[in-house]
This record gives C-alpha cells, structure tokens and sequence, in this order.
C-alpha cells in the first residue's frame, strides 16, 4: 500500500536539526523558559529606553523623591478601602433591607457611582460639592465642603469603591446558608447579633478574594487623584513623576519610575492576599492549619 | 404548677395557597416527650418550626414557658417577644446547621453568653458540662467541619441546651445522617429523656426511637392532627386506616 509507505517515510527524514532542537527543548522546564520570554521582554525595552536616550543618572536624581510618593499611595489606599469597606458593608445591608428607605438609599447610591465615570466623581466633590454647599447653607458651614484636592479625592475613591463593593458585600452575604440565618434566629439573636457575630464574618470569608482585587484597583486609582492638582506634600508618586518630568522634559524615565512603584506595590499586596485567604480558610477546609 | 410548657391553640399557616397547617392545638406538660409523625407534606415540620416562630403561623398562639405570642404583624414589640419565647426553646436542625467559624465550645457558649448575657467563666463551665454530656468534650477546640454529622448533630444539641431551655424542639435530627451514625444522637436524645427529664418534640421517622421515648406520639395528616395517642396505643390498635397505612409502611 503506497498510504503506509509515506507514513513510514516521514519520521525517517525528521532526523537532524529539527528534531534535536525540539529534543533540547522539552529538556529545559516550562518555567526557565518563561522566565527567558520575560528576559528577553525586558532586554527590548531597555534597548528601546537606552536607544530614546534613556538619562539614568537623572533617574537616580530625582527616584527618591518619586518612590517617597508611595507613602501618599499608601495613605490615601489604606484611607479609601476602610472607608469603602463600611460604606460597602451599610449598602449591603440595605439592598438586602425589607426597609423602603435603606433599600431606596442604597440603590441609589450603587446606581449613580457605578454608572457614572470615577475621574467624574472626583471633580464632583472636589469642584461642584462647595458650590451645592455655598448655594444650600450659611458661612461657616458651607465652608466646611470645600475641601482640598486629597481629601476630595479620598472621599471620591472610596464612594466609588464602596459602590462596586456593595455589590460584592450583598452577594457574599446572600451566599451564607439560609440555615444559619435560623440557627441565630432559633437562639433568640436580634438582628444586629445575627449579623455581626453569624452572618457577616461567614460574609466576610466570601468577600475577601473579591475584595483583593478591589483593593489593587483602587491601589492604581488613587493616581486619578493627581489629575486634581494635589500639592507636592500629598504628591502621589504619578503627581510627582508628572511635575518633575515635565519640568526636565524626562517624561518617560519619571513615568517608568512611577509605573514600577505601583507594580511593586500591587504585587507586595497580592502576597499578602494570598496569605490572608489562607488564614481565612480555617473552620472551612478540614485540612487547614491551625492558625495562631 | 401544673400549667404546661408549651401550649398551642388553633394554628394556621399557609404558604400560598397551600394551606399546610388547618388549625393545630397542643398542650405538653414537663417532662413530657412527644413525638410527631407523618408523611412529609403533612405539616408536622411547619408545626414545630411554627412554635419558636422560624415560621411566622397566619392565626393562632403559641406559648411557651409563660411567654405568649399569637399570630400578627411583625411589630416591633411582637419580634421582641418572639426572641424571648425562642430563648426558651432549644431547636436542633435537620442539617446541624453549626456556625463554621467557631469552635465547638464558642459554638455552645454563644447563646448564653451573647444572647443572655451571663458571664463567661459560667457559661464556659456548663458549655463543657455539657459537652462531656454529649460525648464531644474532647473536641472542644476543633472547628465543625472536622466533625462526622453525627457529632456535629450532638454538639448542635449542646448548644441548644446551653440555654437551659424549657423545651427541645428536633426537626427530623438524623434524616441527614449516614445510618451507623443515627444511632449516636439517637441515644443522647434518650439519655436527655430518660436521666435529665427534658421536654421535648421530635419530628421523625425514627419509629424505634418513638417506641421506646415517647410518652405520646402525634400523627399529622394533611395539616390536622389526624390521631395521638401512647406509643402503646399507637403500635398496638391504630384507630385511622391512614395512620395504620403509614405506621404499616415505615416499620
């Protein structure tokens, strides 16, 4: 039959070069391997920096005062995520509320902020809250809305955030078994109680990974709050590496220095993530450590 | 004292337009086991989770240990007397239902300790009171997912206990248990009858159990209570075909 004659032919002629490479191929681990993709990714963009006349020495002049800016990032994140996670606990509590007005409240407020766009929201507080103000209410309460770029912007990322986060908070709570809503109920547990020591720590689990992934996008947010115009003492590394690029005209070494700075910071927290489900996971996985 | 701890009178609850329960009265006395049987759709779960109010009845009243709630609006007076009768009902699940993120003891010791308040050094002492009671002292620290459903069902019991209540409410204890371990909580709820006279109302299928427990056995029919007797009464001459019908096809 001349069909298996070619079929045996072909595997002959693969002898030589082709097959060798491949050989030395699967010999080296899927990691090393990736591990040179991403080598070779960072050789062509230093090429490409050191080709658009990359200065390094002014990096090193002027990264100090760019990563310092990561302590306002810091600030400001760890700021907005409490103040969100409330916001998010209250909203969840209301679309999950039989009450009118909690129900009606809370709709509102995840259907303006997660309809409308961030970099919106914060110049509504920072630019058209004092004028609400000033038109509502007398000196010197009205003077009390008008506030500087930073807390404007705080405030902002954290009503954004606890918009998405209600969401979140309501699904992890709807998530716990309705039994253990009876068990509290069957033990004469009022609300409050049933919540706070039941319902919402079991929430809490659920939420934690979504909440994660919240916290790192709003981590990269809190750069909106540049756009603002902060002043240099709450310059968050982006706000500092635009002031000082611009004022040298080394926009890409000052942003690549402020990129890498959110990079780490991102990554640092995903660790950190990742420890906390862990810990988290205890009562719920019989394998689990006991943890301290 | 000779008031009962539990009375019942004319209780109603539908959902829909199914009517589940057609009017239902009850009195039990301390010290008293009844058991409640029948098929299922017939009323006899709703009937219990109706006396600590888990089920809200459409008319009628439930009292328990001098608390009275009758049917109505959820006010808020009325939720407030709701959570004191449930204080005084101690409720077992079907599925346990234990708050994974305790351990056993915290478990036991949450009703006392959050819901009424007493202080933690006595409340700790009779949470492992009773735990030794049921047989789970020495898994005191474990969380429940480590448990079989069988100790979880005896720890969910000393947690209801905990509240030192006037009567035991058991819906269906050990339908969600695998056969080798019924027997285990089947013999702690013996031993509560037996040695610590407790009151209580077991909804089950647990024929066994009731013939040897029960001082009287209610069979629900079709949300009425059809016929109720001693067990003697019930094994030995059934009155209703429909109960003969039943006990012939569970035993």
């Amino acid at each position: 039959m001349p069909d298996s004659s070619t079929r045996e032919a072909v595997p002959r002629q693969r002898h030589g070069l082709a097959e060798s490479v491949e050989a030395f191929s699967l010999s080296i681990p899927f990691r090393v391997k990736v591990a040179a993709v991403w080598a070779v990714i960072f050789g062509l963009l230093a090429f490409a920096f050191f080709r658009s006349g990359f200065d390094i020495a002014w990096m090193i002049d002027k990264a100090p005062a760019i990563v310092r800016g990561v302590w306002v990032t810091i600030l400001f994140s760890v700021i907005a995520i409490t103040a969100a996670t409330l916001l998010a606990i209250l909203g969840a509590l209301g679309r999950i509320s039989k009450n009118p007005i909690a129900y009606g409240i809370s709709g509102f407020y995840t259907s303006f902020f997660r309809g409308t766009p961030l970099i919106v929201q914060l110049f509504l507080w920072y630019l058209a809250l004092p004028q609400l103000a000033i038109g509502l209410l007398p000196e010197p309460y009205a003077s009390w809305f008008i506030w500087p770029a930073a807390v404007a912007g705080v405030v902002g990322i954290a009503f954004n955030y606890g918009a998405y986060m209600t969401e979140i908070f309501r699904a992890g709570i709807e998530a716990v078994p309705h039994g253990q809503t009876e068990a509290a109920d069957a033990l004469g547990m009022s609300y409050g109680q049933r919540m706070r020591r039941v319902i919402l720590p079991q929430a809490m689990r659920i939420v934690i990974p979504p909440t994660g992934n919240e916290f790192i996008a709003m981590i990269k947010d809190t750069a909106l709050i540049g756009l603002l115009g902060t002043t240099i003492l709450w310059a968050d590394p982006f706000r500092v590496a635009q002031l000082t690029g611009k004022a040298d005209f080394r926009n890409l070494e000052a942003l690549i220095i402020a990129a890498i700075v959110y990079w780490g910071l991102t990554a640092i927290f995903s660790f950190f993530q990742r420890k906390l489900e862990a810990r988290m996971s205890k009562g719920y996985v019989r394998t689990a450590v006991k943890a301290g | 004292m000779s008031a009962p701890v539990v009375r019942v009178q004319g209780l109603h609850k539908s959902f829909g337009d199914l009517e589940v329960l057609k009017g239902i009265d009850m009195e039990i006395d301390s010290g008293e086991v009844v058991v409640v049987f029948g098929r299922s759709g017939s009323g006899k779960s709703t009937f219990l989770r109706c006396i600590n109010f888990l089920e809200d009845p459409d008319q009628g009243s439930v009292e328990v240990a001098g608390v009275a709630v009758a049917a109505g609006p959820p006010t808020r007076h009325r939720r407030k007397e709701i959570r004191r009768l449930r204080t005084h009902c101690g409720m077992v699940f079907q599925q346990f239902n234990l708050f994974p993120q305790m351990t056993v003891l915290d478990n036991v010791m949450e009703g006392p300790l959050r819901v009424k308040g007493e202080s933690a050094k006595e409340v700790r002492d009779l949470s492992m009171q009773l735990l030794a009671d049921v047989g789970m002292a020495d898994k005191a620290d474990q969380h429940p997912i480590r448990l079989s459903g069988g100790q979880q069902q005896r720890v969910a019991i000393a947690r209801a206990l905990a509240m030192r209540p006037a009567v035991m409410l058991f819906d269906e204890p050990t339908s969600a248990l695998d056969p080798e371990l019924i027997h285990e909580v089947l013999a702690v709820m013996k031993r509560l009858a037996d040695a610590h006279s407790t009151t209580m109302v077991v909804v089950t299928h647990e024929m066994g159990f009731a013939r040897e427990v029960a001082n009287r056995m209610c069979f629900f029919h079709e949300g009425v209570i059809l016929e109720e007797g001693t067990p003697e009464q019930m094994f030995g001459s059934p009155q209703r075909p429909e109960t003969k019908k039943f006990l012939d096809a569970v035993i």
